[in-house]
């Protein structure tokens, strides 16, 4: 009863968010509606159980994705628009809303029709952080290995376009 | 009062994920894109969650994709706003409908 309470009610903060990023027309608001979202998706991890993965969440997304975000912004002006006019829909979204609601359809009518082969005992135990790190450093040690140099590529990658290869030699 | 079970967080994420989508179907600004891509990676992290908890629980097999599905957005989400702030300084706007120098 509770837990279905706390379900509707982050679902409702998830959902309300995703829509606030959708629909506002300030392009500000709705970057602080997605750090509301990533709370909320945060909080259903938790019902999960997947304690770890709602903090990398909060941390990550809600952190350091939304100051990239919001920093991105700030450094883009506006424009010759004003500001309560930078987040609309472009010329084709009629195209886009058809797309939409028919990919909608398939998904929704997939989700529904199929019988998930679900396990019959769920337990929802305590914390599971020490069997993450174990099976992150032992069974997926090489892709972890690989994200790492990924993530530092991207990185220094990231920083020299920003910076402007062309202008500094 | 019915139980939370999996049907309900597959549908919380692909109503998320349907809102995503349709943010980066129709949206003009570049970086409201890159924020819809973000809605669809995390609608895709609640799925591979609610499935490792339901269908294989202590495997922790979707925990693993989900913490390598966030690193990788973060490397994305650099990489893409690095390229807008270059756009920006080129073009003087990030209006997606300015961007048709590579049409035939």
């Amino acid at each position: 009863m509770i837990n279905a309470l706390v379900f509707y009610l982050l679902a409702f903060v998830v959902l309300g968010g995703a829509l606030s990023v959708v629909l506002l027309k300030n392009i500000v608001h709705a970057a602080l509606s997605m750090i509301i979202s990533f709370i909320g998706v945060a909080g259903i991890f938790l019902m999960l159980q997947a304690d770890f993965l709602a903090a990398v969440q909060i941390l990550v997304y809600a952190g350091a994705v939304a100051i990239l975000v919001i920093f991105a912004l700030m450094l883009v002006a506006r424009g010759d628009g004003v500001m309560s006019n930078t987040n609309l829909a472009g010329p084709n979204h009629i195209a886009g809303t058809a797309v939409t609601l028919v990919f909608a359809g398939a998904l929704l009518a997939s989700l529904v029709t199929t019988s998930w082969p679900l396990l019959s005992n769920v337990t929802f135990a305590a914390t599971a952080v020490s069997d993450i790190a174990t099976k992150l450093l032992t069974t997926h040690i090489m892709a972890f290995e690989l994200v790492a140099i990924l993530l530092l590529v991207a990185l220094v990658a990231a920083i020299i376009i920003a910076k402007g290869a062309s202008d500094n030699d | 009062m019915i139980s939370i079970g999996l049907t309900h967080y597959l549908l919380l994420g692909a109503l998320l994920f349907i809102i995503g989508l349709y943010g980066a179907l129709v949206k003009r600004h570049a970086i409201a894109v890159i924020i819809s891509i973000e809605l669809m990676l995390n609608a895709v992290n609640i799925n591979l969650i609610a499935f490792s908890k339901y269908m294989a629980d202590k495997v922790f097999f979707g925990e693993m994709f989900a913490i390598f599905v966030i690193v990788i957005a973060a490397a994305e989400v650099a990489i893409g706003l690095a390229i807008c702030l270059v756009l920006f300084r080129h073009r003087k706007t990030l209006d997606l409908e300015k961007f048709n120098i590579m049409r035939w």
